[in-house]
């Protein structure tokens, strides 16, 4: 098991085909994982943001960052800048049940979850919160049985002033 | 409808784009893809060598712009064409050397639909190039060429890929103007001004030091450092030596200089890496050649780098002081804060290396690649440009072929490319027709792209292409035979062509030598000769490069003749 370290890094790019190739090839290169990894536009329809959670040392870390700077087509790379709001969703499906709707409703200030969908039998759960809170409820929601489950990775922005 | 307004295709605005940036050759091979590029090369100021194969022309841009210091190009079409410029291109990019690399391409409507000659080249060079295109807009053209003439001769040198599709030349261009504003926000890599206080941080740590060195690599060469390096040098009193590609920035010939380090480098420069207290890296990336082992490399020094691409910093060696920055521009600045050293002793104790750990080689048991390096070394007066393929005979060139001139030593070091010599010295003869250009190679290398005598014989460039003949991929041979018990594999040149005759089918002069005595006079009759020629030197077979540090190790353990015990097989990657 890769007991490594959880890494988030973020980065603005120039809104060129073939740019997340370039950084993917960056990572694949050096052997290095990438956990998750979500594509945004930005105000500024010129560019992209990207953010990357990846497990791995940190030396290559340092040099993976560095020579993601270096790409023609990066504006800037950085480390899970500090001081940041980080948000994540995950959209859960599970069979519909008494057992469940309760469960839910219980844990809906704790969690930030809802029922989104109630189709065929099923129902789908939507939860926004940190890394860490969307797998503590997976954890606890799991003995009832999760048919699906698709999560979008992290996004974070840094707080204040200061652009991410 | 306007007479005067002559409207021009994407095509000819590419070519008009290269014209005003002074392109003076493009070195390629056609394709059905690439015609309209060609066609549009019809009449043009530049000059088109077509080559006989794609890696050739990659290798010729490459020998063009390392003596010229600007870019070289290269035109090949789309499919095989594109692909077989990849060796080139990872050379280029290894060895940070500037190139416009343009592919021919399917219709842009075909594109990921598996037409005739599709391949996806944008996709395929992508961790070889420093940055590429692949070209949507005819009216792009302009401002993608401009974007990569200036990319690829910045900050840290490097290849640019332009993919064209076939339609997007045929089209018409209708852009404002052919000199556009570029559009690289992310691209804030021209030449970096180096930080002061990162150099006065350096400048201290060489106060009270006795035992300096200085490395130079292929940045001090790009940069045309050597001057500045020189100053520095003399005015600290320090030995300076240089790896493979660094050679001739420094002269060899000068009394500081301890030649090339490293794996096959001088006794002496491997002595002053392992005793030095304080060494500088100017340009190089400590790559593995000259450090085969971190945890022992140069332990009682100080280490100070300077680079021009800030990733070169921590990636190898952890310097104690660094700066990000052109060398000419730091090693300029480091000059004014650096106080004369005391060096009398630690020269003295280099100078007993030097006679004691020669550089020598045997002439009485038939005839051996050093003594023809050593004798085209005096016959030229290590005047010559001089370009090599990659094993053997290529440290033996960077040992007897002393350069004193940093743009003179053309040679494929990072990505170590067989069939690299021939080509690069026939664009190194186009970069400087006056000049003597000798090809040093292997008979394996050689064998690679050898179709390029065509290419000399035609634009009847005086090309010297001395060809070391020992039957053998005569590296992998001497490793078998250290490291390997002598359980030779793969290695054996049986079937090698009579290389006179081969060169007389092309129309170019042979000569040939297999006997030592006869050395000078042929080398001697083959560099005066009047126009290009082969010299077919059929060494003796079994013959060994020292000194050598075993791959993996540090320069500790450097070997200086055959050892009389059984080696360990090498820890580091070849």
């Amino acid at each position: 098991m890769n007991t490594s370290p959880l890494h988030t890094i973020s980065v603005l790019v120039g809104n060129k085909p073939g740019v997340l190739v370039r950084i993917a090839l960056v990572f694949a290169r050096r052997g290095y994982n990438i956990d998750s990894l979500v594509v945004s536009p930005t105000v500024n329809p010129k560019f992209s943001r990207m953010t990357i959670t990846a497990k791995g040392d940190l030396e290559t870390l340092e040099q993976i960052i560095k020579n993601v700077n270096k790409l023609v087509d990066v504006i800037h790379c950085e480390e899970h800048p500090a001081n940041t709001v980080e948000k994540e969703l995950a959209l859960l499906k599970t069979k519909a049940s008494a057992a469940i709707k309760a469960f839910v409703t219980k844990n809906a200030c704790k969690f930030h979850v809802r029922i989104d969908d109630t189709s065929d039998g099923c129902y789908i759960i939507e939860q926004t919160g940190t890394t860490n809170e969307l797998d503590e409820f997976e954890a606890l929601i799991r003995k009832y049985g999760i048919l699906e489950m698709m999560r979008t990775g992290k996004i974070l922005i840094t707080r204040g002033k200061e652009t991410t | 409808m306007k007479e005067n307004k002559k409207t021009i295709n994407g095509a000819e605005a590419l070519i008009k784009c290269l014209e005003n940036l002074g392109v003076e050759y493009i070195f390629g091979l056609s394709g059905g893809a690439a015609i309209p590029i060609f066609d549009a090369l019809v009449g043009s100021k530049i000059k088109l060598i077509l080559t006989r194969h794609e890696q050739g022309a990659t290798h010729m841009a490459d020998g063009y712009a390392r003596v010229t210091g600007k870019p070289g190009v290269v035109l090949v079409t789309s499919g095989p064409g594109a692909t077989n410029t990849v060796t080139g291109i990872l050379t280029a990019q290894m060895d940070s050397v500037p190139m416009i690399v343009l592919t021919g391409q399917t219709l842009s409507t075909m594109l990921g639909k598996d037409a005739f000659q599709e391949a996806d080249i944008f996709g395929i060079t992508m961790p070889v190039v420093k940055h590429s295109y692949l070209v949507k807009n005819t009216n792009d053209i302009p401002r993608i060429i401009k974007e990569a003439w200036h990319i690829c001769q910045t900050g840290r040198h490097g290849p640019v890929l332009i993919d064209l599709p076939k339609d997007i030349t045929s089209a018409p261009f209708s852009g404002d103007s052919l000199d556009p504003e570029m559009d690289i926000p992310g691209y804030k890599k021209d030449t970096p001004l180096p930080h002061k206080a990162d150099i006065i941080k350096m400048a201290k740590l060489f106060k009270g030091k006795k035992k300096p060195l200085l490395l130079v690599g292929h940045g001090a060469v790009l940069a045309r450092a050597g001057a500045a390096i020189k100053k520095l040098a003399e005015k600290l009193g320090s030995p300076v030596t240089n790896t493979l590609l660094g050679k001739g920035e420094f002269p060899e010939t000068h009394p500081l200089s301890l030649g090339m380090l490293g794996m096959h480098g001088t006794a002496y420069a491997n002595k002053a890496l392992i005793n030095c207290d304080l060494i500088l890296s100017i340009g190089s990336r400590w790559d593995d050649r000259i450090n085969g082992n971190n945890n022992e490399f140069c332990t009682n020094a100080k280490k100070l780098h300077i680079d021009i691409d800030f990733c070169e910093i921590n990636k190898i060696v952890k310097p104690d002081a660094w700066v990000v920055g052109n060398a000419k521009d730091v090693i300029e600045e480091l000059l004014k804060l650096v106080e004369p050293l005391d060096t009398a002793d630690w020269l003295k104790e280099l100078e007993y290396y030097k006679k004691e750990f020669p550089l020598k080689y045997c002439t009485d048991k038939g005839l051996t690649a050093q003594h023809v390096i050593d004798t085209c070394y005096k016959t030229t007066q290590g005047k010559a440009i001089v370009t090599t393929d990659v094993g053997q005979h290529q440290m033996w060139a960077a040992q007897f072929y002393l350069s004193d001139k940093g743009n003179y030593w053309l040679s494929s070091g990072g990505a170590g490319t067989m069939g690299y010599g021939f080509p690069a010295a026939i664009g190194a003869q186009f970069a400087a027709p006056k000049e003597l250009v000798v090809a040093i190679v292997g008979d394996g290398g050689f064998q690679m792209t050898l179709s390029e005598l065509a290419t000399a014989f035609i634009h009847k460039l005086p090309v010297k292409v001395i060809i070391i003949d020992n039957k053998y991929l005569g590296m992998v041979r001497q490793w078998q035979e250290l490291f390997f018990d002598n359980r030779l594999s793969g290695v054996d040149l049986e079937g090698n062509p009579d290389f006179v005759k081969l060169a007389e089918a092309y129309g170019i002069k042979g000569f040939h030598i297999d006997k030592a005595d006869k050395c000078e006079s042929v080398m001697r009759e083959a560099m005066n000769y009047q126009g290009p020629c082969v010299i077919h030197a059929e060494v003796i077979k079994e013959d060994n490069v020292f000194p050598m540090v075993p791959a993996g190790k540090s320069a500790f353990h450097m070997i200086v003749e055959k050892p009389t015990i059984k080696m360990e097989k090498p820890t580091g990657s070849t």
